[in-house]
């Protein structure tokens, strides 16, 4: 994984975020208390911003300083979740440069699970892990059998994603804010599985517009 | 939405600002990352601090001070604070007695200081409050909320702190304050974040939305408008059902506003709530009732109940000088 990858899928995930504010936060409003959007928001922005002092970071550097970046800019509950898919990252770059395919799904599940052990959600209980797990799990199984991250993979992950996404919609809620609710929660979709699958399909849609 | 305010971004640190300056005897301000402190610090007693997101004031801000808080990290408004900020205040409150940290169990506080109290040097503790009766079932693993009971595990901890008592100690009244404590909220109205401008939820004039929390998250049932007394059955019953209190058993009774309900019916609800609970069997020996955990613009109002021994007594008696509570000195 290179720096400059990096800076653009931020890039990417920035600008999506930012046209989706309707569905995220109307999303936020419905079952959680109005603020995932914008703490997202500043979360993104300042990551962005980041740019000059990065471009000539390595990219264990580059996604540690992200990683504290967003834990201090974020707050709320995104703030450590998304900061550990960073700072995991971070330290796993460290030790072991990605290669191969399989190289970079191991780095993703490893930012997964940071962010798993930091927040303790399962599949299942209505988070933004609904659409993390699956994914990485999918990527995983891909690599394995794709030589190259092309179309056909990046639109697998895509459909997963918003698979998982979707499937939150008819969850009881175990975490998260939205767990007070009970059963109001159910026919809502997660605001976090919501800007999680917007995040993964930009970093998609780039690679996808980089492939043609 | 109308609101007194400049801009929705320089809202909070335009509040802090002219909290700090009403308040330049008793704490000041530090800004990226935001903290208060003291206005002279304490010393050799556990560094009590505690923080959350903003728009629940006089919480935590106006507890700081003498016999309550060393420093506060207040977050974005219904944002938590973030680790940089715990940081930075634990440095500069922490003598060599370690940290103690009162954080309100939600899911973003609890792991915003979980990763701070990773990254500090000092040894720290956390009380986590979760006197929320509302979310009543522990089959949440979020488990309950931490709302205005969090006030009274402040001044207590707080009173114990300045006894010079090690961070243990601390912990154990905490967490036993915490137990000791439940609360219930009814809201009549939403609240209006200013960021998003628009109200958090919908409620109908003849609606109310039972065991809401402090965020304007909904609560658990929304149920027709009623009169306060059949309101204040309600909302006793639960926290009575989580206490089982013994008959004769002291208590304190705090009636908390949301903010934009009005110290009459307030202490309308606290009149309502006190006749309840004496036809418990129980003792109402002490009381709090005004805005101490509010919701933004919210109407509507908590009730908390604690069961009171000597030493919780004792600490709740205790001198404090802060901005919102002040008694003793």
């Amino acid at each position: 994984m290179k720096t400059d990858f990096i800076l653009a899928a931020i890039d990417a995930v920035n600008s999506a975020i930012l046209s989706h504010e309707a569905d995220i936060e109307g999303l936020d409003r419905d079952i959680g208390d109005g603020d995932h959007y914008i703490n997202i928001k500043r979360g993104c922005a300042a990551a962005a911003a980041m740019r000059p002092e990065l471009e000539n970071l390595t990219p264990d550097a580059a996604l540690q300083k992200i990683g504290m970046k967003v834990l201090s800019s974020i707050g709320g509950a995104s703030g450590p979740l998304v900061a550990s898919f960073f700072l995991e990252m971070a330290k796993a770059i460290k030790l072991k440069e990605p290669v191969s395919l399989a190289d970079h799904a191991a780095l993703f599940a490893t930012g997964v699970a940071g962010i798993q052990h930091r927040g303790k959600a399962q599949v299942g209980e209505k988070t933004m892990m609904d659409v993390l797990i699956p994914v990485s799990a999918l990527f995983t199984q891909l690599a394995s059998t794709h030589a190259e991250l092309d179309a056909d993979l990046l639109n697998a992950i895509k459909a997963e994603a918003e698979k998982g996404m979707l499937a939150t919609r008819d969850m009881l809620a175990t975490k998260g804010r939205a767990a007070g609710l009970g059963e109001r929660a159910i026919g809502h979709i997660d605001p976090g599985a919501k800007s999680c699958q917007v995040m993964i399909h930009a970093v998609c849609d780039m690679l996808l517009g980089q492939a043609h | 939405m109308k609101k007194f305010m400049n801009q929705p971004d320089t809202m909070l640190t335009e509040s802090l600002q002219g909290f700090a300056a009403a308040h330049a005897d008793l704490v000041t301000l530090h800004l990226e990352p935001n903290y208060l402190v003291r206005a002279k610090k304490a010393q050799n007693k556990v560094a009590v601090i505690s923080g959350g997101g903003s728009g629940h004031e006089p919480l935590h801000s106006g507890l700081l001070g003498y016999g309550m808080l060393d420093a506060v990290c207040p977050g974005f408004v219904f944002t938590s604070p973030s680790p940089d900020q715990m940081l930075a205040a634990a440095e500069a409150v922490e003598c060599g007695k370690g940290v103690l940290f009162i954080v309100k169990n939600y899911a973003g506080d609890v792991m915003n200081f979980e990763m701070a109290a990773e990254m500090l040097s000092c040894e720290s503790a956390t009380v986590l409050t979760s006197d929320d009766v509302a979310v009543e079932n522990s089959t949440y693993t979020t488990g309950r909320r931490g709302v205005a009971g969090t006030v009274i595990v402040e001044k207590v901890v707080g009173s114990l702190a300045e006894t010079g008592a090690d961070l243990a100690t601390c912990k154990a009244l905490g967490d036993r304050v915490n137990r000791r404590t439940a609360s219930m909220g009814v809201a009549l109205t939403s609240c209006t974040v200013p960021a998003a401008g628009k109200p958090t939820f919908e409620l109908g004039e003849q609606e109310l939305e039972m065991g809401v929390g402090i965020h304007g998250e909904p609560g658990r049932r929304r149920e027709a408008m009623r009169p306060a007394d059949d309101i204040v059955a309600d909302l006793v019953k639960a926290i009575l059902h989580d206490l089982a209190p013994a008959a004769g058993s002291e208590i304190l009774l705090l009636v908390n506003g949301f903010a934009a309900t009005p110290l009459m019916e307030l202490y309308l609800l606290y009149n309502s709530a006190a006749r309840l609970l004496q036809s418990h069997g129980l003792i109402i020996s002490r009381s709090l009732v005004g805005n101490y955990t509010t919701a933004l613009d919210m109407a509507g109002a908590s009730i908390t109940v604690c069961l009171l021994d000597d030493e919780i007594k004792q600490h709740w008696d205790s001198p404090v000088h802060t901005a919102a509570l002040r008694w003793g000195m």
